[in-house]
């Protein structure tokens, strides 16, 4: 009688299969956008190869802060308080330069109560991913404006948004971050493309993703509902990763395409839907997504990208054993430097 | 305004006066932002190095040039470093408050004054030293715009002269402040010389204090505890750093990068140790518990209003349990409230600093020495209770000069608390983080990064059960919140413990912290040579309270907390922690006008509130 080997469950290079990669259950609404971002993120670091225990999950309060019990429950995570998820990675991050950082925030917990801690962590260019997960509205206290909401657009409640929306984007890119992009929870693709490039990045990342509400802003009349992202999403390139553990089977027309080395030898291309955008300049890059605010365009893709820059590690010039796990030995001077201490003060 | 309180009048002018020697105070009254910080630092080494026991305490404006500022010296033989009340020695270099500065002093008092002011029209029971500043400074000083800074010197050189100090100490104390500027040093040597000679040839000595030698500081120190802080720190193994810049913190933090740049750096040129300047203390505070969640020694400082901002952070910290160490520097409080002057008015705000049931550890220290080994205290209790640890200092205490003996090297190797490695996970096969698994209270934790598949933890401010999952369970809030409580019972059995001096029979009990030691001390001699009251004396040097000081309490009749705040705070915190029947033994005495706490005012309101 013939047997079949039962079929072996993929895995990844590290020898993991994508399950090794899941989290808890899910609470949030059905079809909410953070769910599909969880699973883009769960796709890259299991494609990527990134053992899940290297990695620390943090985030802040609000729905999408509660998403890190949603996805690698194989990683330490770090569910802080609001507005502060920034100032916590940074710690984290400094006690162990070689944990792979990964926030998730909302528009509220990053564009409002957290904005200043925002701001200064672009500054910093600490290497980490942060997730804006974008969708224009307090979820938790059950349908608020966040300070990401389109001038104009309405609430279920009809309440018209009568102030500017603070660009997250912009903002990142003006202030210092490597690596800024835009995209959708619904563009599975390019999500997925960027993910898997922003861990090929060290500095910080910054992506803001609108993800639809779909309790309390998914209308007629909501400029962050599905529909109204679809119809006015302009991707600025076609996104293509190869990782540095793949070969590079694919030639580019140089003419149309732009390739950028990052960080950890990894490729990204991007092959141009604009003609003169060039992603390596700052101002253009603030310029072209200030147009968009404009033109009523929800502008995706890798908005701004350095691989030059140092980011806040480099620059610390910190040994390269972990802060966290120094030996004693090394923390605690000799008793003669204590005597040559004291002399001095004598 | 004037730093002395009020006027006791004594002996007339005039009457037969014995020398007083090696016990007096000078008060310095000079304009901040004119270089007298480098005058009156030569003095107090002066009589530091003729071993004298000397204390020196800065009163100054929040300000950074052109308002009034104080600087006091005491020499006591006995050793009290305490701050005297009384002034026996005014220099009064600034016009704006000479006239008051001179009418404060008590009869019998000297003061030095530049010649134009005149104030020896103002009374004729101190004694009067007139110095024509601006004659001798132009003879030793071509550049009129260094004028101003060398003209601190020459009263330098005047009270050397007056006090019969040794002129060799003054250029050795100098030529240390400006060990590094040859040119400035032999300038104001030059000047401090001058302004000897001056009194040496134009003034007579009248009033009775002078400077003996002794030789009770040998081998002894000069720090204040802001750089003993930081010197504690850098022992202790401290390797995250994160601060915002607020008075009277700073120093601290700026100290302790100087050492860590210098002890901290390997030979690769790497460093040990990451210090950041963050943009607010939220952030601070954020970032010594990212780190600490992550198995750094981490720590921040600050002042109240830091404090007051890192309030929510701080429960975080208690209900996730993370390590962590805190500065507080006291100040006075509230609101922006006297920046510049000391209290301890953080004391109850912090024990519960944050909403829902809070508490945290507080660490006491009282001297320049216990800034250097609660340093070490402070980390290896924050890693051992897993939660934040205060360490509550003030500005007299931190910003002050204080003489002292060497530090210790620190005699216990550093204690990193319960952390389970990958190997020790592989062989228990697994964790609850939020376990009581000893009976402490203190459930066993992993790091981030720790490479075995069941390392992992949730770290939540919401609510979580024993394994860190996510729960509104009401059993498993109120479990995890009585273990907390049990945690912290486990705390009061590992800070440490309070010193005391005590003698059976003895009625009345004081009980003092930080700074206040230094007065209580001088109290306890008051009490007993004038009044034949015998106190027995308890140093608290943490919260919580451990059971000494419930003993202490009940072993006497009346019970003088000595508070630097108008709310008697530490009492407040006592009462809470001690039986119904011991609480009417409770008396307070409170000090709390901005200035370092004296002698003499607790010795007084002991006395009233005794009856007699």
């Amino acid at each position: 009688m013939a047997t079949t080997a039962a079929p072996q469950p993929k895995t990844n290079r590290i020898g993991l299969t994508v399950l090794d990669y899941r989290g808890g259950k899910t609470t949030l609404c059905a079809g909410c956008g953070h769910n599909a971002i969880s699973e883009r993120i769960i796709d890259a670091f299991y494609e990527m190869g990134i053992a899940p225990e290297r990695v620390v999950k943090m985030s802040g309060i609000g729905c999408s802060s509660k998403s890190p019990a949603y996805f690698m429950g194989r990683s330490h995570s770090f569910n802080s308080v609001h507005g502060r998820m920034p100032s916590v990675t940074t710690g984290a991050v400094l006690a162990n330069a070689k944990i792979v950082a990964l926030g998730v925030s909302g528009d509220g917990d990053t564009a409002s109560i957290g904005i200043g801690q925002f701001m200064h962590l672009m500054r910093r260019n600490l290497p980490m991913i942060y997730i804006i997960e974008d969708n224009g509205v307090y979820g938790l206290t059950k349908g608020q404006f966040s300070a990401t909401a389109d001038l104009g657009s309405k609430l279920k409640t009809g309440v018209i948004n009568d102030l500017p929306p603070i660009d997250t984007c912009a903002l990142a890119i003006m202030l210092g971050a490597t690596f800024v992009g835009r995209s959708f929870s619904g563009d599975k693709r390019q999500l997925h493309t960027m993910l898997k490039a922003a861990l090929a990045h060290r500095g910080t990342v910054m992506l803001d993703v609108i993800s639809p509400c779909t309790t309390f802003n998914d209308h007629e009349g909501s400029t962050k509902s599905y529909k109204f992202v679809k119809d006015h999403e302009e991707p600025l390139h076609d996104l293509n990763f190869v990782p540095h553990f793949n070969e590079i089977d694919v030639d580019y027309d140089p003419g149309t395409c732009l390739n950028v080395t990052m960080h950890d030898g990894s490729s990204l291309h991007l092959r141009k839907l604009e003609e003169d955008y060039d992603p390596t300049n700052k101002t253009e890059a603030v310029k072209r997504v200030m147009q968009a605010h404009d033109a009523e365009e929800v502008l995706t893709g890798v908005l701004y990208l350095n691989t030059t820059a140092p980011n806040f590690i480099d620059m610390i010039n910190m040994t390269d054993q972990p802060l966290a796990t120094l030996p004693e030995s090394v923390t605690r001077p000799s008793r003669a430097v204590l005597d040559e201490c004291m002399e001095a003060l004598r | 305004m004037a730093t002395t309180e009020f006027v006791v009048h004594g002996a007339e002018h005039g009457a037969v006066r014995e020398p007083v020697v090696n016990d007096f105070s000078i008060q310095v009254a000079t304009v901040n932002g004119s270089g007298s910080q480098s005058a009156n630092t030569v003095l107090l080494r002066t009589i530091f190095q003729m071993g004298v026991p000397v204390s020196g305490k800065n009163m100054f404006p929040s300000n950074i040039a052109g308002l009034p500022t104080w600087y006091t010296i005491r020499a006591s033989k006995k050793g009290y470093i305490a701050r005297k009340k009384e002034i026996d020695f005014l220099v009064a270099m600034n016009p704006e408050t000479a006239r008051e500065d001179t009418m404060s002093l008590a009869s019998g008092a000297a003061v030095l004054y530049d010649e134009p002011l005149k104030l020896n029209e103002l009374r004729s029971d101190v004694t009067f030293y007139a110095v024509p500043y601006d004659k001798i400074c132009a003879a030793v000083c071509s550049e009129s715009k260094l004028r101003k800074l060398v003209k601190n010197m020459i009263y330098v050189g005047v009270m050397a002269q007056l006090l019969r100090l040794d002129m060799a100490e003054v250029e050795k104390a100098l030529r240390k402040q400006f060990a590094k500027k040859v040119k400035a040093a032999d300038l104001n040597w030059n000047a401090a010389k001058a302004g000897y000679d001056y009194a040496a040839s134009s003034l007579t000595k009248a009033d009775p204090f002078t400077v003996e030698r002794m030789n009770k500081t040998a081998g002894m120190i000069i720090i204040d505890g802001n750089a003993a802080a930081a010197l504690g720190c850098m022992f202790a193994g401290v390797t995250v750093v994160t601060w915002y810049p607020i008075t009277p913190s700073s120093s601290l933090v700026e100290t302790l990068i100087d050492y860590m740049k210098e002890y901290r750096v390997g030979d690769d040129g790497k460093a040990t140790f990451a210090i950041v300047q963050a943009e607010d203390e939220l952030a601070a505070i954020g970032m010594v518990l990212g780190a600490g969640w992550a198995g750094a020694r981490s720590m921040t400082a600050t002042a109240g209003p830091g404090i007051s901002l890192m309030a929510e952070f701080a429960g975080l910290g208690y209900y996730v349990e993370i390590p962590g160490v805190i500065w507080d520097i006291q100040r006075v409080g509230p609101s922006t409230g006297l920046p510049t002057r000391t209290a301890q008015g953080d004391i109850e705000f912090v024990a519960k600093l944050s909403h829902g049931d809070t508490c945290h550890p507080m660490l006491l220290p009282c001297s320049v020495a216990e800034c250097f080994t609660m340093a070490s205290d402070a980390f290896d209790l924050t890693e051992q209770l897993q939660t934040p640890v205060f360490v509550m200092s003030d500005l007299d205490l931190g910003m002050n000069n204080w003489m002292s003996e060497p530090f210790q090297y620190p005699d216990k190797p550093q204690n990193r608390g319960k952390v389970l490695t990958a190997e020790e996970l592989q062989r228990v096969g697994g964790f609850a983080r939020y376990k009581d698994v000893d009976g402490d209270g203190i459930g066993y934790r992993t790091l981030p990064g720790t490479d075995h598949p069941q390392a992992a933890w949730f770290a939540r401010g919401s609510g979580h059960n024993e394994t860190s999952g996510y729960s509104e369970r009401p059993d498993d809030y109120a479990n995890n919140m009585d273990r907390l409580a049990h945690k912290f019972e486990t705390a009061r059995t590992l800070v440490p413990k309070p010193e005391m001096v005590r003698n059976d029979g003895n009625e009345v009990g004081i009980i003092a912290y930080g700074t206040s030691h230094h007065a209580v001390v001088e109290t306890l001699d008051q009490l007993q040579s004038e009044y034949g009251v015998k106190a027995d004396y308890l140093r608290l040097r943490a919260y919580p309270f451990t059971s000494e000081t419930h003993d202490f309490v009940a072993a006497h009749k009346r019970i003088y907390m000595i508070d630097q705040n108008r709310d008697a705070q530490m009492l407040q915190l006592l009462k809470l922690d001690i039986a119904i029947k011991e609480i009417g033994k409770l008396r307070s005495v409170r000090h709390y006008n901005g200035l370092p706490i004296d002698a003499r005012s607790i010795t007084d309101d002991i006395i009233v509130q005794e009856g007699k």
